[in-house]
């Protein structure tokens, strides 16, 4: 689950880590009032929306009286931002975050994540602020300086001054970077994140640090403890066919190719994306219904991925093990007759009742193509959707 | 021979009186598997279909003299039902559990340094000695004893690469789900060592997918230590980046992790790549003759 730029700065400023004052806006008049109630200008005016790379699509711009802060927010408000991230169809900005501009000195980076080798919280910083920290990985890794937190003892003081010394801070600098990571690694256990990354975290002409933009990657596993953060959740940033998955426990991810795909088991779904492809289609979709699919399940899941204007054709590989084939088999007759489908069909069974399942396809009457392994199963949905483009 | 588990393993079932611990308690028994109780606090002396129960793991594994332990508890209280495992010295703990959070796999992981128990899971579908023991959720039919050890992080392709090996005549030593969260308790290298170890492997299948660099790590010591042919399949060539993919182990974050690199990776170290989830067993065939 991702949050707002400006939901993040109040969550970091409640553990004290130290954010430019700001307030989220909805409207140009009340943007105006904003600037003035925070105090001098210059203010900076941001985009609200799930996706980085806002600067360079216009969503990020600095002003230097409340009346250009309210021409600036009045332009933002309304329009569809595209950035690398949000792919060309953009995103509807409805919030700006009108903040007091700062003079940056210097910028700086800082991640919290976990890390999978070693099974503990790992603090990452740079001094290569405000770039991105994959591209520093690749290009200058010397510049990137790693501290892996004990469980039992948390982050300790002299790893926060490791960091900040190998950062080049000086002076009163340490104690309060020091301040900072204490704070940003109090917020990474309290929420459960699974990522947290400020970038950058500025030095400012005054010799403070503030975190001007932070980054909160939430563990979707944990937030059932967190109801106030769940609230946070902003369904208008997300695919509507994936909110309405969820719903139904089905794990979907909408993708931009044209033959659906419905399947048991991630990694199954997966290796079946992979099949499409190397036969020469294309997937518009992860679709795992889980090991315990019913007839309710499977009919949602194809009514999902019918949803979905690009699909011609479909392709279902279940690989029964608890779940009988025959169950399955009644799912997809019941589902397609529900949705009137009107697309070819191609399903491979494999596992308990395989030959009742296919009995009951073949039964149907409906228009399924039946399959033998996942081989047979992607040529033939790749065959039937370039049949029917032509 | 197998690893890990065989026909003198003793099987106690964490949440066994939920309706999943018993459904597959039940299908575990019926495999052969010698199940031998259950846990579930507060409903200790009780007994559910000849199954006893018991209120710790503790007095489960001094009344059964369990080994192992298979985990159904549901997610916000398995990382406690693992660590109390550990705590009872059992030798192997399979949670099955899906959706524990990281951070408390974090603790269990530091919980376990020092500990004899070997954890396998969470989020996977166990582990299966093909006509000895099934300790998880697999369809146990699907198998067949025989010579090659399996290694997957994914349930259903772990099920489709046995499949076609038992399909070629090709049965299984052991198969091992080692579950698809970024903190989990057993890795590919782990069983792949235990493989060359064991004298009745002969060769391996290793599934992977994106995210990590678990795989890799796997490949080099393939390279360096093991004398058995090894074929690889690794899921997500596809996947975009950035996307978790129902795992949560597989998702790419920046460059790293992806299967393209991954696959280039195993290549490198003299291992057979499947071009695609169909051809995992004739790509072990290309460097295995039984």
């Amino acid at each position: 689950m991702n949050i707002h730029e400006y939901q993040a700065k109040a969550i970091l400023r409640k553990f004290g880590v130290p954010v430019p004052d700001g307030h989220v806006c909805y409207n140009s008049a009340g943007a105006r009032e904003w600037a003035k109630r925070l105090g001098d200008g210059p203010w900076v005016v941001k985009a609200q929306i799930h996706a980085g790379g806002r600067g360079k699509g216009g969503g990020v711009k600095l002003a230097h009286t409340p009346d250009e802060v309210r021409n600036i927010s009045r332009e933002m408000l309304g329009m569809i931002l595209r950035t690398h991230q949000t792919g060309a169809a953009g995103k509807l900005v409805t919030r700006v975050l009108v903040e007091k501009g700062c003079t940056i000195a210097n910028e700086l980076y800082v991640s919290l994540l976990v890390d999978r080798a070693t099974s503990k919280v790992a603090v990452m910083a740079s001094t290569e602020g405000g770039m991105d920290i994959e591209e520093v990985a690749a290009t200058t890794p010397e510049k990137i300086f790693v501290e892996t937190v004990d469980p039992l003892v948390g982050l300790t003081a002299f790893q926060c001054r490791n960091i900040a010394f190998s950062l080049g801070l000086t002076g009163k600098l340490v104690g309060k970077a020091v301040a900072v990571l204490e704070g940003l690694y109090k917020t990474f256990m309290a929420c459960d994140c699974s990522m947290l990354e400020i970038n950058p975290l500025v030095v400012t002409a005054e010799n403070d640090l503030l975190a001007l933009d932070a980054k909160f990657g939430f563990d979707d596993n944990a937030i059932f403890r967190h109801p106030k953060i769940a609230d946070m959740r902003d369904y208008d940033e997300e695919d509507p066919k994936e909110i309405e998955a969820s719903q139904f426990e089905l794990s979907y991810i909408s993708l931009s190719g044209n033959i659906g795909c419905l399947v048991n088991g991630a990694g199954l779904a997966m290796a079946t994306m992979d099949i499409i492809k190397h036969y020469g289609g294309d997937p518009a979709n992860f679709l795992d219904v889980g090991g315990g699919a019913t007839i309710e399940r499977v009919t949602e899941a194809f009514k999902i991925i019918l949803s979905d204007k690009n699909v011609k054709g479909i392709l279902v590989n279940i690989f029964g093990g608890i779940m009988k084939c025959d169950i399955i088999a009644t799912g997809v007759v019941t589902a397609a007759r529900q949705v009137s489908l009107g697309v070819p069909l191609v399903v491979r069974l494999e596992g308990t009742n395989v030959d009742r399942g296919k009995e009951i396809l073949a039964e149907s009457g409906l228009n399924i193509v039946a399959a033998d392994g996942m081989a047979d199963a992607a040529q033939k949905i790749v065959q039937a959707v370039k049949g029917a483009n032509q | 021979m197998s690893i890990l588990i065989d026909k003198n393993t003793r099987v106690i079932t964490q949440g066994i009186t939920g309706a999943t611990g018993l459904f597959h308690a039940q299908g575990a028994r019926e495999y052969g598997t010698r199940m031998v109780g259950g846990v579930t606090p507060g409903k200790g002396g009780t007994y559910i279909d000849g199954f006893p129960v018991f209120d710790t793991v503790k007095a489960a594994v001094e009344k059964t003299g369990a080994t192992a332990s298979v985990i159904y508890v549901p997610p916000p209280f398995a990382a406690d039902s693992i660590m109390e495992a550990v705590d009872a010295g059992i030798d192997l703990v399979c949670c099955i559990t899906e959706g524990i959070p990281v951070l408390d796999m974090v603790k269990v992981k530091h919980f376990m340094i020092g500990k004899k128990t070997r954890l396998v899971g969470p989020n996977c579908p166990g582990v299966i000695t093909p006509g000895q023991c099934k300790i998880g959720i697999m369809p146990g039919y699907i198998h067949k004893p025989g010579k090659v050890g399996v290694v997957s992080r994914s349930g259903t392709l772990t099920y489709e690469a046995v499949w076609q090996l038992t399909c070629m005549g090709l049965g299984q030593s052991t198969c091992v789900g080692i579950g698809g969260d970024p903190v989990n308790g057993t890795n590919h290298l782990d069983v792949l060592r235990l493989f060359e170890e064991d004298p009745d492997t002969e060769a391996v299948i290793m599934i992977g997918e994106i995210g990590g660099t678990s795989e890799e790590e796997a490949a080099r010591f393939v390279k360096e230590n093991m004398t058995k042919p090894v074929a690889a399949y690794i899921a997500g060539v596809t996947a975009p980046p950035g996307k978790r993919m129902g795992h949560a182990g597989a998702i790419i974050s920046g460059g790293k992790g992806t299967a393209t690199e991954k696959v280039a990776v195993l290549k490198e170290c003299g291992i057979s790549v499947a071009a695609s989830p169909a051809e995992m067993a004739q790509a072990l065939m290309k460097v295995y003759k039984p």
